[in-house]
């Protein structure tokens, strides 16, 4: 069995469960095991590199150091923000001097970078895909919206993904497991993220112009991979409802639900229970065309 | 008989102070527009970022004060859409999270950003002391800070009732050596 460093973030302990659940889900499926970093902490997310720009290098660094000292040189980073900012921690421990010498000092422990974050996207294709096609139990015969906001893209230095205005990565799975990718305007655009509490009407008004294009193009679900968006498309539906002609029922699916439904694992153990914005409909929709097939 | 000038010796402008420590060029800017069309905050902010820049660019004083006073410098998401488009490769997101430090160390903060600052070390206040960020804690620290004492109420009934929410915060092993990470970080941007 492979075993990955792996670092859940804040989110998925707290309001996105259901990312973890189905996230460890398809890790057995593939037969990895995701090893939680030792006494891993919070990355320091928009806070500490909106207020102190060493903070925002020393957090992640922290987590980074664990991952070396336990042997890893991969660690799994689920939620797209949390990644950003241990990327670019690595990044700038790697490239400037000035934290290369600093950094070991704050931390109280020895780093040199070599322990690299990789995104869902990435463990995906790298330890999942290739397992898929003769495993496949169910075919997902629905619509279905990519959405990759902001992190998983930009900025360029740190992403992996190809075509940042148009990535296709998401696109590729759906049609792996037998549904159809819509082409949309709103694939790259930010949800609003780090402004979620304090100014809830600017998350209403960018995710309702989201939710709306995903929706009039004829979308049964977003398709995610972060746990910010997720929480801002999902949990922020009356605000965001308040921007639109009529309410927005969209259920917002992360990349790890897709493919455990596609690998017959039951909904309720990957958290389709735990969404805001009931996914009913859209399951008992699947539910009925699997029957037909 | 001491002939001491009146006048102040001129502030260093913002554009060199950019260059000198984050080492990006506020000059490369030549107003294509690109940044402020791709934004998905433009049309909230006082000053889009393009106009940010040109302030920037100009360099006196007063034009200076102007953009660590704005609101949207602290609306900025970080998303990074102005800079992965922009045909000069300024890396703007960069630039605000200096312009937001700088903007509270002159005390230049925009009246309406209070809030959002207050967020912000509501955040860093739950890390320091826990290592982890505890939803409910943060949003406690945080309606004490602004009195916001109503918002998002309607959402913790269901966060808890789907187990997305802790009563109580985990607090990692470490959070000493987190206590003294924050402890250095915040003396080293005091002396700078």
């Amino acid at each position: 069995m492979t075993k990955i460093g792996y670092f859940p973030g804040c989110s998925l302990n707290g309001t996105a469960k259901e990312y973890d659940l189905s996230l460890q889900a398809i890790a057995r499926f593939a037969d990895v095991e995701l090893v939680e970093l030792a006494d891993w902490n919070c990355c320091g997310a928009t806070a500490a590199h909106s207020l102190n720009s060493t903070l925002a290098v020393a957090l992640p660094a922290r987590n980074l150091a664990i991952a070396e000292s336990m042997g890893f040189d991969e660690i799994l980073v689920p939620c797209a923000a949390c990644y950003s900012r241990l990327a670019q921690s690595r990044h700038e421990i790697k490239s400037d001097e000035k934290y290369r010498t600093k950094i070991p000092q704050l931390i109280e422990m020895d780093i040199k970078g070599t322990a690299n974050p990789i995104t869902v996207l990435d463990f995906i294709n790298k330890y999942v895909l290739g397992k898929l096609k003769d495993n496949l139990s169910n075919k997902l015969n629905a619509k279905f919206a990519c959405y990759y906001g902001c992190l998983l893209t930009r900025p360029e230095h740190l992403s992996t993904i190809e075509r940042r205005e148009d990535p296709l990565v998401m696109e590729q799975i759906v049609q792996l497991v037998g549904g159809m990718a819509i082409d949309w305007a709103f694939k790259v655009e930010c949800c609003g993220a780090g402004l979620s509490v304090v100014r809830t009407d600017i998350i209403g008004k960018l995710c309702a112009k989201i939710l709306d294009d995903a929706n009039s193009r004829g979308a049964d679900a977003i398709v995610v991979a972060c746990p910010m968006c997720h929480s801002n498309l999902d949990m922020r539906r009356n605000e965001i409802n308040k921007n639109l002609a009529s309410a927005n029922t969209l259920p917002i699916i992360y990349i790890t639900q897709l493919l455990g439904l596609a690998l017959g694992i039951e909904p309720n153990k990957l958290g389709f229970d735990k969404h805001f914005v009931s996914t009913g409909k859209f399951l008992h929709k699947l539910q009925k065309q699997t029957m037909e097939v | 008989m001491e002939t001491k000038s009146k006048i102040e010796p001129l502030a260093q402008p913002l554009k060199e102070k950019i260059l000198n420590e984050i080492n990006e060029q506020v000059m490369k800017c030549y107003q294509c527009g690109k940044c402020a069309a791709g934004c998905p905050l433009s049309g909230e902010m006082d000053y889009t970022p393009n106009q940010i820049l040109r302030l920037l660019q100009i360099g006196d004083t007063s034009c200076d004060d102007e953009v660590l006073r704005s609101y949207g410098i602290w609306l900025c998401l970080t998303c990074d859409t102005c800079h992965s488009r922009c045909p000069q490769e300024v890396d703007f997101p960069h630039i605000m999270d200096f312009l937001r430090s700088e903007s509270i160390k002159r005390r230049k903060v925009h009246p309406k950003a209070k809030e959002i600052i207050a967020f912000h070390r509501s955040f860093l206040e739950c890390i320091e002391k826990t290592g982890r960020l505890h939803e409910v804690g943060l949003i406690a620290s945080y309606k004490l800070k602004t009195f916001n004492l109503l918002q998002d109420v309607d959402l913790a009934p269901k966060m808890f009732a789907k187990g997305k929410l802790e009563i109580f915060p985990h607090r990692i092993k470490g959070k000493e050596a987190i206590a003294r990470i924050f402890e250095k970080a915040i003396k080293e941007a005091d002396n700078d």
